[in-house]
């Protein structure tokens, strides 16, 4: 009873937020495209044409991967640092903690919500690279591993924001200043092996660079990074992320007086 | 098995502040309890606590035997709450509303959409259904949070102030609403700042003030306290001076309107007799104040006059030694 009340409970934090950002997809799932679209234009064809080949792929397939997976990374983690620090602003978070919800399925709803964002985006991206680029993918299954896992991440990572963030100021700082430079420096654009080896060794401790290696690999088969790291790295961050969400939600830090 | 039962609870704020200093309370299931204080006297924190938006500083709460802090699954099962504050999802359709509400009970959806057909009916929000919620009236927000806090059919019901700016009409269609939902079983607990409102739906009463309960027992023993009560007779004929009514005192408001004290006991019948001796005419007559306004305001008043003279004495003993 336990078991089938919270999974109807995960049900429905699960559709009201797959409503939220379907309700407002022209703020949601249309800029991402236009967005990248632009990068695929400026960077791929303008500038990616007078560059040579990396690991004997074309600069505008090379940065594919990377462009979706940064789209990933950005709209799962504002999907969630958006829905959940609005819904403590409006107050409707007392809905949630009046009702008998575990703290797992509050944090498995909204991380859902934030992964299905980021994957629907991913796909839209994807779509759209097609009017510049045919890429075969190698492998199917390590790049959905990857796009999830990296989703998920990034939907934890959003949801500690939301708990600790007191203005709409807040949600956006940690994106400005964190999420973006980590991203951009994160091999989206070039190969670390293009770098001196003194920021060789630097970028090894960016984490966004086993994600964007981890889906590279998976699209094209190429990678500055092994997968087993990569993956052994985001399901630590996972499992370490979701600990402090938990730990958060059972004290209520940031939602309760 | 009460309802409600809380036991020594405490809340301290970070800041230092002592909202509740050791808060006894036991409601029993079926009642239709008031919890009244002033404006910062503690209501709101423990119906916060109640509801696990509070984090407590120590005491226990009981919800129908099951311990909040120990067995939080069980105890929430059984409460609704309808909070002061509008605290649903404006950009939601109404109707979507009360489905999820539904949901994070563990009921399904065709379920919920079941219910929240009754209640949208019976709280005349039916044809509102499809609307967002940033669309309705005052009067039909409050209805909608009721309808939210019972698609679950808790066993207690929280009220915090629920119907505040809202009209009279609205006002007593509710209080007929939650009337028929006490008598079907449900336990209400209110709190309110229109005393009549208590006064008219209660059967038990606890006031709070300064975070301690200062009376906790049935309305009519509260209403028994009452030791005078003031009326307003309002005249055919102007007076100029303060008619002589013996033993009760009287006062002029203005040349058609006089003030009459009566103790509780005594008759009516015999102010009546001496103001037609007078050939003071009366049109008609009506209660200057609430009764459980002037108990309540007098219940504080001693209150804070006890803490002063107790406060007052310490200085006083200090300056002794």
């Amino acid at each position: 009873m336990y078991l089938k009340d919270n999974f109807t409970a995960y049900k429905t934090i699960v559709i009201k937020e797959i409503l939220r950002f379907s309700r407002i997809w022209i703020q949601t799932i249309i800029p991402p495209a236009v967005t990248m679209g632009l990068y695929f234009v400026i960077f791929g064809q303008l500038i990616g044409s007078q560059l040579n080949d990396i690991d004997n792929y074309s600069y505008m397939d090379y940065i594919v991967p990377g462009l979706i997976i940064m789209s990933i990374i950005t709209n799962s983690y504002s999907n969630v640092v958006s829905s959940f620090y609005s819904t403590k602003f409006h107050h409707h978070i007392e809905e949630l903690l009046i009702s008998p919800i575990a703290n797992f399925t509050i944090l498995a709803g909204y991380v859902s919500g934030g992964v299905a964002r980021g994957l629907i985006v991913g796909v839209v991206v994807t779509l759209v690279s097609l009017f510049f680029t045919r890429i075969e993918i190698h492998s199917f299954a390590v790049t959905l591993l990857i796009a999830v896992l990296t989703a998920t991440l990034f939907s934890l990572a959003g949801l500690i924001n939301a708990i600790f963030a007191k203005s709409f100021d807040d949600i956006s700082i940690v994106p400005t200043f964190v999420l973006t430079p980590l991203t951009y420096l994160g091999g989206v654009f070039y190969s670390i092996e293009m770098l001196p080896e003194f920021w060789q060794n630097i970028s090894l401790f960016n984490p966004v660079l086993y994600m964007v290696n981890g889906f590279r690999m998976g699209m094209l088969g190429v990678s500055d990074a092994s997968l087993l790291t990569a993956i052994m790295i985001i399901i630590g961050f996972i499992l370490m992320l979701g600990s402090i969400c938990l730990w958060l939600l059972h004290k209520g830090i940031g939602i309760k007086k | 098995m009460n309802a409600l039962e809380i036991k020594n609870l405490r809340k301290t704020y970070s800041n230092g502040f002592e909202a509740l200093k050791g808060v006894n309370l036991q409601i029993k299931q079926g009642d239709f309890f008031a919890l009244l204080g002033p404006n910062g006297a503690g209501k709101s924190t423990i119906i916060g606590i109640s509801c696990s938006l509070i984090n407590k500083t120590s005491g226990n709460v009981i919800i129908h035997g099951h311990d909040l802090h120990k067995k939080p699954r069980q105890a929430k099962q059984h409460l609704g709450v309808v909070p002061q504050e509008f605290n649903f999802n404006v950009f939601e359709p109404i109707e979507e509303i009360l489905v999820n509400q539904a949901g994070y009970y563990g009921i399904e959806r065709q379920e919920a959409f079941k219910r929240a057909e009754i209640y949208l009916k019976q709280l005349e929000l039916w044809d509102k259904r499809r609307e967002m919620a940033r669309n309705l009236s005052g009067g039909m927000k409050r209805r909608l949070m009721i309808a939210r806090a019972l698609m679950h059919h808790p066993k207690i019901l929280i009220l915090d102030e629920p119907t505040a700016g809202v009209d009279i009409e609205i006002r007593r269609t509710m209080w007929a609403f939650l009337q028929k939902l006490n008598q079907t079983g449900t336990t209400i607990i209110l709190t309110t700042h229109y005393l009549e409102e208590a006064e008219q739906l209660c059967k038990n009463i606890a006031i709070i003030d300064q975070g301690n309960i200062i009376k906790d027992c049935t309305m009519n023993n509260l209403l028994s306290e009452l030791e005078h009560e003031c009326l307003v007779l309002n005249l055919k004929t102007s007076l100029k001076t303060v008619p002589q009514l013996e033993a009760y005192p009287a006062s002029l408001i203005d040349e058609k309107t006089l003030e009459v004290q009566i103790k509780k006991n005594d008759s009516l019948n015999t102010l009546f007799q001496i103001l037609t001796k007078l050939e003071i005419e009366v049109l008609s007559m009506r209660n200057k104040s609430n009764r459980l306004e002037q108990l309540f305001l007098d219940l504080v008043k001693k209150e804070h006059h006890v803490q002063q003279q107790g406060s007052s004495t310490g200085i006083v003993n200090v300056f002794k030694r």
